[in-house]
């Protein structure tokens, strides 16, 4: 007999997204199930094969009962549950943290490298964002070339930590971090010196596929021509589960 | 050991102070310090002169009337006057005519009369040893019934017992957010057996709250016992306090508690010849408000940055490390021990339908007592600020209190007749939060005062979501603008919408709150607001 497809002690539940009936695992979170079952919600920092990090609240939905928005990525399903992920309230929302972003650094698509390929510009599409109604920060951020092979550019960078993440737990170098408070956030290499400088960078590249934006790029490219792949993400991190 | 022994113990405490004829207590806390308290302290001291023995001059905790400090209380043997005197403003030159005074003719210039309000209207359970006991003295505690509760719960009570006793007590959390303390215990203790800890939060950071600091400052012990109690309720062997960096008078007290406790075994492995062991240790905070913030507060003791996470899970299923974890503010640790000692049904006698017990309040701003006070929930407003407060100086007129912090709101003078309890400060908009009240009048600017808090906000937001981090950024430059009255109608509105999204979106408490000061003042004070921007377009 095939042994079953799941941890026996997992049980199955069902719930209603957007009103269709779906089942899932219990131990999934809501975000899981939704790009399962191709329900498009918006996420900048989560990412399938990374830890769940709750930071970018684009993917907040609303559960029927509870007054409290939740964050799809952070949260587990359970039996019964009923959820909306794409009411007008959210849908404002989502338009209004995805300006809060463009509003915060100079994420000027036309000049670019990751134009017409970076997630941020295609959530603003997604969610309609036609207009920035609050005022630019204006804050001109370092741009480090040091790496012989990357380059950083923070006034592209949203926080989103998944260069962090995927460093420290995929790859195992914990080369990246975040310094600072607040809007003077900024992820550094090692103790906040050069990228090229960093004794631990493995120069795997791991950074730039998964970071969204335009901030992680290849040195040597021009505009619109930065172009990412993920996809060994998920493959990578189940075999490192597995073992 | 059984409470017998503990009283056997305290008695012979008691009797070593016996010869001891006048007792001179200086309030050492910090407020008292910094109008230089230990150089009156030293005064004294000379001018007891030959007569030690008889006559001792201690160093005490908080006394409560901060602004009138350096205070001190002379309690005399075998006096004609039933309580001690209180002296207040007292200078190193006052010394020696307070010494000569005899009981029963005090110095009258000096004198604070302790049946005026302030004094005769406060309930103090927190505070009750606090301007009494010396808080570097192991023995002192003991002898004025320190401990009985732990030993009591140790010896005399299962876990189910204490746990009990805490939920029919109706304790809720004293940290703002009024979490039922009982069930929060009961949680911890109901995960499964192993590695569990207790948190101590003394990450105290609202601007203008010190609540927690006076109770650390003035009764260290009270809190380790607290924290004793709750371990053994919840089975844990491991407590942590977090205070902050900031508090550096609070940090050397805390570290003397624990040494000595230790050291008399009331601390440690064989907690009071029992089979209970519990360590407890200090972690500083470096200075970082989201690090009072539960997960924030965990992942700074794990060593991580300061930084909050998604909850569920809660800390009581997955905190320390991974383990099931308690976490309570000082002030609802401080109401354990009598609690146990007393009984639930005791403390639930006092206060509100809802709201337990008594509340510590820290009264600043234009108010003319300012200080700490401790008071019956359901007290109202009104009496607080103007009866025990002493209402507002230099005959300006009364315009609003804040409460709770950068997380709370202001409150009008409409609403001050409403008693002080965690549910009718939320219908108000604003909320109870660790204590802090900050008084205002006729003369201060609800838009500057909006803008403040959302400033404090704004600097103090870890940066990890873009709500919070980017939010309170545009939204302070939109009040500082209508502030200086070069706002619009439309700036106005993009600061609702913003509030809007930002209290419904944020990860933590911080950024879900920061709007709150916004809110209230457009709430109350719309008018002030609309002055403004009027100007602007004119």
């Amino acid at each position: 007999m095939p042994l079953p497809a799941t941890q026996p002690n997992v049980r199955v539940v069902t719930l209603k997204i957007d009103d269709l009936d779906l089942s899932a695992r219990e131990d999934e979170t809501l975000i899981e199930v939704c790009r399962e079952n191709k329900i498009p919600i918006p996420s900048l920092c989560h990412l399938d094969g990374l830890s769940v990090w709750g930071g970018c609240r684009l993917c907040v939905v609303e559960l029927e009962g509870q007054n409290r928005l939740l964050a799809a990525c952070s949260t587990r399903v359970a039996e019964g549950m009923r959820v909306h992920t794409n009411t007008e309230r959210l849908q404002r929302y989502r338009r209004t943290l995805i300006e809060l972003l463009f509003a915060e650094r100079n994420h000027i698509c036309s000049v670019c490298v990751s134009n017409g390929h970076c997630e941020l510009q295609w959530l603003a599409q997604k969610c309609g964002v036609d207009h920035v109604r609050v005022p630019y920060r204006q804050q001109p951020y370092p741009v480090d070339s040091s790496h012989e092979m990357f380059r950083l550019d923070h006034n592209r960078c949203v926080l989103c930590t998944r260069c962090v993440r995927v460093c420290d737990e995929i790859e195992g170098a914990h080369t990246w971090d975040v310094m600072g408070r607040g809007s003077d956030c900024r992820v550094i290499t090692d103790l906040a010196r050069p990228w090229g400088e960093s004794d631990t960078c493995t120069s795997c590249g791991k950074c730039v596929q998964v970071c969204p934006t335009g901030a992680l790029v290849k040195q040597g490219t021009s505009v619109g021509e930065m172009v990412k792949d993920q996809h060994f993400l998920p493959i990578l991190a189940r075999r490192r589960h597995a073992r | 050991m059984h409470l017998e022994d503990l009283a056997e113990k305290a008695a012979e405490f008691r009797a070593e102070e016996a010869g001891i004829q006048r007792e001179v207590r200086v309030c050492v806390a910090a407020s008292c310090q910094s109008s230089g308290s230990l150089a009156v302290m030293e005064a004294l001291e000379d001018a007891c002169g030959d007569g030690k023995g008889t006559c001792r001059v201690k160093g005490v905790g908080c006394m409560g009337l901060c602004s009138a400090g350096p205070l001190v209380s002379i309690a005399d043997k075998d006096c004609s006057l039933d309580e001690s005197v209180l002296y207040r403003d007292v200078t190193p030159a006052d010394a020696p005519e307070i010494m000569g005074s005899v009981c029963g003719s005090p110095v009258e210039r000096l004198r604070c009369p302790t049946d005026q309000p302030f004094f005769a209207r406060q309930h103090k359970i927190v505070l009750e040893n606090s301007g009494f006991i010396d808080p570097d003295s192991f023995k002192g505690y003991v002898a004025v019934g320190g401990y009985a509760g732990m030993v009591r719960a140790l010896s005399e009570m299962t876990p189910a017992d204490v746990l009990r006793e805490v939920t029919t007590s109706g304790l809720r959390g004293r940290g703002g957010g009024g979490y039922p303390t009982g069930l929060k215990w009961s949680t911890v203790a109901k995960m499964p057996a192993g590695q569990k800890y207790v948190i101590c939060n003394a990450d105290e950071g609202d601007p203008g709250a010190f609540m927690d600091r006076a109770v650390l400052e003035s009764d260290p012990h009270r809190v380790l016992e607290g924290m004793a109690i709750a371990a053994y309720a919840v089975g844990a062997n491991k407590g942590y306090i977090y205070v902050r960096a900031e508090y550096p008078l609070a940090v050397e007290r805390l570290q003397t508690a624990i040494r000595k406790a230790k050291r008399a075994g009331f601390l440690g492995s064989k907690v009071a010849d029992t089979q209970f062991s519990f360590e407890v240790e200090i972690r500083l905070g470096a200075g970082a408000f989201v690090c009072g913030e539960e997960t924030a507060l965990m992942a700074s003791i794990e060593g991580l940055r300061g930084q909050p996470r998604p909850r569920p899970p809660y800390p009581a299923e997955s905190g320390l490390w991974g383990c099931p974890t308690l976490i309570n503010n000082v002030e609802t640790f401080a109401n354990i021990a009598p609690i146990v000692r007393e009984g639930g049904d005791w403390f639930a006698s006092i206060g509100t339908e809802r709201s337990k017990g008594t509340k510590v309040f820290a009264l600043a701003g234009k108010i003319r007592n300012t200080g700490l006070i401790e008071v019956p929930m359901g007290t109202s407003l009104r009496d607080i600020i103007e009866i025990i407060g002493g209402g507002i100086p230099d005959g300006k007129a009364f315009k609003a209190v804040q409460t709770g912090g950068p997380s709370g709101g202001c409150i009008p003078e409409a609403h001050l007749d409403i008693p002080v309890d965690y549910d009718s400060l939320k219908t108000l908009g604003t909320m109870m939060g660790s204590g802090g009240m900050i008084v205002m009048d006729e003369t201060s600017s609800m838009v500057d005062v909006a803008r403040y808090f959302m400033e404090f906000c704004m600097t103090e937001s870890c940066g990890k979501c873009i709500p919070c981090r980017t939010g309170t950024w545009q939204m302070h430059g939109l009040l500082d603008a209508i502030a200086k009255a070069q706002g619009t109608h439309a700036d106005l509105a993009l600061l609702e919408e913003l509030c809007e999204v930002v209290q419904a979106t944020s990860l933590c408490g911080l950024g879900q709150t920061a709007p709150n000061p916004v809110l209230s003042t457009l709430r109350y004070f719309r008018d002030e607001y609309e002055e403004k921007l009027q100007r602007a377009e004119l």
